[in-house]
């Protein structure tokens, strides 16, 4: 434990030097932002916002993590939102209880998961392409379920989850902590983070090094399905209806785009969920730093993309080398500073 | 003798023509030139956006980007039009320069930064549809005797069947695409570089100038098409066109079109969007079916698709895996 805190550390300084940048900026713009009050035993502020919005992206981000280490990619997570969405809320209106209704939710998003994972696992699609089928067909199965209408409802249970608190906090925040945590935990405190990096640096020589590689990324699959579903639950719950055109809309876009600020290789490897985790609270800063500031919120996706460009570039191979080559010429006359590279990463690789 | 690269190409044509005569048994009047002409109309647009997403997948690649390129060529379209006394003509040429360069930045992007196309892309389709926010979150319409002069222009065909200006120019369009890929060296180069870069390299294709005019074309004829769904609205709007990427897509690879890149013909993709076209006539003409029937059921022929892709790739390595297996006793 106390070896690999300083280096999870090292690993998620700069999203978290990002993330205080752009909440400086917040606060710059608007002096109130870090203020918390608390009015009618709940705590309110622009700082409880930026986490109670960011929920939907922080769940999807999670499971898309998992994924996107594996060497792959789900873009269906949007419409799997729609799809869970829709489930509960006719589950709900047809007079079944609220947990009930949530369970047969994470049920039917846990079973697209493991569509998907059928599709990449056993069948060998190219992830792209297989989570692809379901991101066409899962909006018109989501208004197959509601019958084309925005399903709305009114049971406070299921309300809750999405706009309700639990002992002053709101739900959803409890919610996307409580899930990364114990997947971090999942990951790190077992071997089953390695095992998963395994299956993305080389599929095929982690299968001869015995992973169960086919088993292990159907469950991955599962488990984004699981955490798009629980997102889709959270936002129906919180408008008290089901849209199946609407909910979740362009979301996988936001985790994808959080998973690569989180610094994760889109090409697998090593990954950190805490670091993605970060990244969505940043896209979520963002959002706020443009509404706050007064800017029209056309300029929200052009700012998007920029960020998006700039995080790209900073990651980019031939970026790195050049940076790499700059500072092995500049640091030529202390050659022990650059040879401390190498001996950093089997410290990080151990963790 | 049947090459299996044709297969799938057949098994679309085939597709096709089974669902258009199953479509007549059931309702006589599909058959007509009236239903073709709306079929070439309605799907103008999704049609030369396809053509483009053809060389992309063709080459490896992907390009998410076009849904958003025809939705700010339309809003740019509509405002120059109002604000400005600039002629259509000179308009559309600004237009497509505007996009060309676009694609054209992306393609440099993904090669000289060695990033992946889809992320690339991805920023792209943000960046042009919050262009095309800024220009205007109105829908703006476009009042110009030019484009009515444009609209105007029609073969009435016996039947009743009015073949537009539109039509016309997705079947050139594929026409061309079809051209460039199968007669000239950059057709070959796109090819190459979808069965494999390295391949290509040490083939000595121009890997720079071929990437960069790979998202040029599907950049270029994204902006054509934007022109063309702005003749078909006769209006700007910034959200219009969302997840038109996907249909393009769905439609290369119904197409028949290997996802991985390096097999595939524009001939397909035309196919693939007249099933997709077809799909929606039926649910018109049928009239209780709802319409995101069409979603599941294009999703389900996308799978149906890639399980014979699979298939196909199965059959041809084992029956070599047979062939050098038996080699190697002898």
């Amino acid at each position: 434990m106390s070896a690999t805190t300083p280096s999870v550390f090292k690993r998620i300084l700069p999203q978290l030097i990002i993330l205080g940048v752009v909440l400086a900026f917040n606060v710059a713009v608007f002096p109130g932002f870090l203020n918390i009050e608390i009015h009618n035993g709940r705590v309110f502020g622009n700082l409880i916002d930026v986490l109670n919005r960011g929920a939907p992206v922080a769940l999807l981000c999670i499971g898309m993590t998992l994924v996107i280490a594996t060497r792959g990619i789900d873009l269906s997570v949007g419409a799997v939102m729609a799809i869970a969405g829709a489930t509960a809320a006719s589950l709900v209106s047809e007079g079944h209880h609220w947990t009930t209704a949530l369970i047969g939710a994470l049920a039917v998003g846990s079973l697209c998961g493991l569509w998907n994972g059928f599709l990449v696992a056993v069948l060998r699609i190219q992830p792209i392409v297989a989570t692809l089928v379901l991101m066409v067909a899962g909006r018109g199965i989501a208004q197959l379920i509601t019958e084309g209408t925005i399903l709305t409802f009114i049971d406070p249970g299921l309300i809750r989850l999405g706009a309700g608190t639990i002992v002053g906090i709101p739900t959803p925040i409890l919610i996307w902590i409580a899930l990364g945590a114990g997947a971090i935990f999942a990951v790190r405190r077992t071997a089953l983070g390695m095992l998963i990096e395994a299956i993305g640096i080389n599929e095929a020589s982690s299968r001869l090094a015995g992973i169960n590689s086919r088993v292990l990324l159907i469950c991955v699959y599962a488990m984004t399905g699981f955490c798009a579903a629980l997102a889709g639950v959270i936002v129906a719950a919180d408008i008290k209806g089901a849209d199946a055109n609407n909910a979740g809309l362009w979301l996988e876009l936001d985790a994808i785009l959080a998973v690569v600020i989180g610094g994760n290789s889109l090409l697998g490897g090593r990954f950190s969920i805490l670091a993605s985790l970060l990244g969505a609270l940043i896209i979520q800063s963002v959002n706020s730093l443009i509404l706050l500031s007064g800017m029209p919120p056309e300029f929200n996706l052009i700012i998007k993309s920029v960020l998006i460009l700039a995080i790209l570039v900073i990651q980019s191979p031939k970026v790195g080398h050049l940076i790499y080559m700059l500072r092995a010429s500049s640091l030529h006359v202390q050659p022990e500073k650059s040879s401390s590279r190498p001996v950093l990463t089997p410290k990080e690789d151990a963790q | 003798m049947i090459r299996s690269t044709h297969l799938p190409l057949l098994v679309t044509l085939l597709t096709f023509v089974l669902a258009y005569a199953l479509c007549t048994a059931q309702y006589p009047a599909m058959f007509s030139t009236r239903v073709v002409a709306n079929l070439l109309t309605d799907n103008a647009f999704l049609g030369i956006v396809a053509v483009g997403m053809t060389f992309v997948i063709l080459s490896g690649g992907i390009d998410l980007s076009v849904g958003s390129v025809i939705a700010f060529t339309g809003v740019f379209l509509a405002v120059v039009l109002r604000d400005t006394s600039i002629h259509p003509l000179t308009a559309f040429a600004m237009v497509l320069v505007l996009t060309t360069a676009f694609g054209a930045a992306m393609g440099a992007v993904i090669h000289y930064l060695e990033m992946p196309p889809f992320i690339v892309t991805l920023a792209g389709m943000f960046f042009a549809r919050g262009a095309a926010y800024v220009l205007s979150t109105d829908s703006v319409p476009i009042e110009h005797e030019f484009y009515d002069f444009l609209q105007s222009i029609y073969y009435k065909a016996p039947g009743g069947g009015r073949f537009r200006l539109i039509g016309a120019i997705m079947l050139l369009a594929f026409i061309a695409g079809a051209l460039v890929l199968h007669r000239t060296k950059l057709g070959q180069n796109v090819y190459a570089l979808g069965g494999g870069v390295a391949t290509s390299r040490l083939m000595g294709v121009p890997l720079a100038r071929t990437t960069v005019s790979i998202y040029a074309i599907s950049g270029g004829l994204a902006g054509l098409s934007g022109i063309v769904f702005s003749l078909y609205t006769s209006a700007g709007y910034s959200l219009a066109t969302v997840g038109v990427e996907l249909d393009a897509i769905a439609a290369v690879v119904i197409g028949g079109t290997l996802l991985s890149g390096g097999y595939g013909f524009v001939a397909g993709t035309f196919f693939g969007i007249l099933i997709m076209g077809l799909i929606q006539t039926y649910i018109v003409f049928d009239g209780t079916l709802s319409s995101w029937w069409t979603k599941i059921v294009i999703g389900a022929l996308l799978f149906a698709f890639i399980l014979l892709q699979k298939g196909l790739t199965w059959a041809t390595t084992s029956r070599k895996r047979v062939r050098t297996g038996s080699a190697t006793p002898s």
